[in-house]
């Protein structure tokens, strides 16, 4: 019990020290900080499906864009409001990620990332085709006046940190939640032996599809609060590079740790800008690095410190 | 009462008839050894039974439902439990959470019954010490203890274990048999075993496999005395 405790007092700490961040930091990193805070949740929401159930996906892209483009092109061709038109933007997650499901686990293993890619593909030239609406790789801005929600104005810095904030407290209590549910540990038994899981009496698919469900729609919830907080939509976000981006943040900051996709996302997002001061050829710096932690920290920053002191963390 | 039967059960890998046409019933609460040479098709007909295989043709009947086309979990939910012939637990969990695992589905069933219905079957394996444990740190035999205790601790009406005492210390083995004895009346078993020995010390009757059909059928000291057995065994006629 006492570590169902410590693990929400630590999470509430956390959570407690960016609130905190938000009256201290200059100008520059609380922007920053900001926008760590919702890729992260991309991060936590791809770290469902692959740190906890042990599906690897390279199309993820694919829901961050489709809560990015579900709430953008809402907002910019109908002219609806920021409020409902997150709603938009959470519900194509969730029906991308239902239809990407239901045919992608028919496969496992590599296929399954395969089957993954080329649908994250598919959505990526999808945007490139409707041009007209998206404008493509270009992408849009959206306007000002519409990243309002309440009448609190989104595109000032510091309302846009704590909405960031918000998003970010749900994400990572969700998380934490669902690990500690039955559920969750049933698709860390899923992860560790599938095989075993289900002759334990588990239906295994259903489990898998549920991780999806909610992996998928987490990471739309980021995608639409990045295109509202920063106030631009392009195709960029549904590219193949996207899909890579939290299988690095996870991996980096701990696969299967509630924590791990933020410290991963802070730590690479502060590599490629303190390398890219010293160097122009900072990708060079950053790639050696990513090198070194993945010889000495294999199971990432959170993962390792699991591993040597902290075996409660969850 | 039977509670398990099969009716002309086949299972094809294209050519390879790897069970052909077996009729078999199990009456309740017997331990049923299957045995037979190797390749006689017994790990496939467990599958057939428990659901990880599909079958060809023919059907399996558990508790007087069909279940043929039942997927596999939802077997073990009406009351199956299996253990693989290859040790199949969590090794990087804790001895505790794999038995837990096995319990968490069952209705009604809050985390405090489970802990407490884990631990008696660990108690019952006799590895109760070592429940903090991760389970990939334990000792070959006590990994396949700790398959067995998650099999028990689902108190199944069919246990099935294939071939449990495969890689047991002498030791084990007598241990082993003393806990098969034990479960005696709390439910059904289906033993695939090797071990002569210990089919003889613990099994109420005999089921012969060879070339996927059933080539005897008895009780042990039936078996013992069957020519065809021996001929299938060791090759003489």
């Amino acid at each position: 019990m006492s570590e169902i405790r410590k693990s929400w007092g630590l999470h509430t700490g956390v959570v407690a020290l960016l609130l905190a961040l938000n009256f201290i930091l200059p100008d520059y990193h609380h922007g920053n900080l900001a926008r760590v805070m919702v890729l992260a949740c991309y991060a936590m929401g791809y770290n469902m499906l692959f740190g906890y159930t042990g599906l690897l996906s390279l199309g993820h892209a694919l829901f961050f864009a489709a809560g990015m483009y579900g709430m953008s092109l809402t907002v910019q061709h109908l002219g609806w409001s920021a409020g409902p038109a997150i709603i938009v933007g959470l519900a194509s997650g969730l029906a991308m990620s239902l239809v990407v499901g239901i045919l992608s686990l028919r496969t496992a293993g590599v296929a399954f990332m395969i089957v993954t890619l080329m649908f994250a593909q598919a959505g990526y030239l999808a945007a490139l085709y409707f041009g007209e609406y998206t404008r493509g790789d270009e992408g849009f801005v959206i306007q000002k006046a519409a990243r309002q929600i309440g009448g609190i104005d989104l595109s000032d810095p510091m309302s846009r940190y704590l909405a960031a904030l918000v998003l970010f407290a749900v994400c990572l209590f969700i998380t934490l939640r669902v690990v500690q549910t039955g559920f969750g540990r049933v698709l860390v038994a899923i992860r560790e032996n599938e095989e075993r899981t289900r002759m334990l009496g588990y239906d295994v698919h259903l489990h898998k599809l549920l991780a999806i469900l909610l992996s998928g729609t987490m990471s739309a919830a980021a995608g639409a609060a990045y295109g509202l907080l920063f106030g631009y939509a392009g195709a960029t976000f549904a590219s193949v590079q996207y899909s890579i981006f939290p299988l690095l943040w996870v991996l980096l900051g701990g696969a299967g740790t509630v924590l791990g996709p933020f410290v991963g996302t802070l730590f690479m997002f502060y590599l490629i800008d303190l390398s890219s001061d010293i160097s122009t050829a900072y990708m060079l710096i950053a790639g050696l690095t990513l090198v070194l932690l993945t010889l000495f920290a294999p199971q990432g920053l959170v993962g390792e410190l699991r591993r040597r002191t902290l075996r409660w963390l969850p | 009462m039977m509670l398990l039967s099969t009716r002309g059960l086949s299972r094809h890998f294209g050519g390879l008839k790897a069970v052909e046409n077996v009729d078999f019933d199990l009456p309740e609460g017997q331990v049923r050894a299957l045995i037979g040479p190797n390749g006689a098709g017994k790990t496939t007909y467990v599958g057939l039974l428990s659901g990880r295989i599909p079958a060809s043709a023919g059907s399996v009947t558990f508790d007087g439902q069909n279940i043929t086309h039942l997927p596999a979990h939802l077997r073990i939910r009406a009351g199956m439990a299996y253990t693989f012939q290859i040790t199949s637990i969590y090794g990087r969990l804790s001895v505790q959470e794999n038995v837990a695992l096995a319990l968490r589905w069952r209705k009604g069933g809050n985390e405090a019954a489970t802990t407490k219905r884990a631990t008696d079957a660990l108690e019952r394996v006799g590895i109760a010490k070592r429940a903090d444990q991760l389970a990939g740190d334990l000792s070959y035999g006590h990994q396949r203890l700790l398959e067995i205790a998650m099999g028990i601790s689902q108190q199944p009406r069919l246990l099935i274990l294939d071939e449990p005492t495969q890689g047991l210390a002498d030791s084990e083995i007598v241990d082993f048999i003393s806990l098969i004895r034990d479960l005696v009346g709390e439910m059904t078993i289906l033993l695939i075993e090797h071990n002569i020995h210990v089919v003889m010390q613990t099994a109420d009757a005999i089921t012969v496999l060879n070339g996927g059909e059933i080539l005897a059928e008895g009780t042990p000291g039936e078996i013992r005395k069957n020519t065809a057995v021996q001929a299938a065994y060791l090759g003489t006629k």
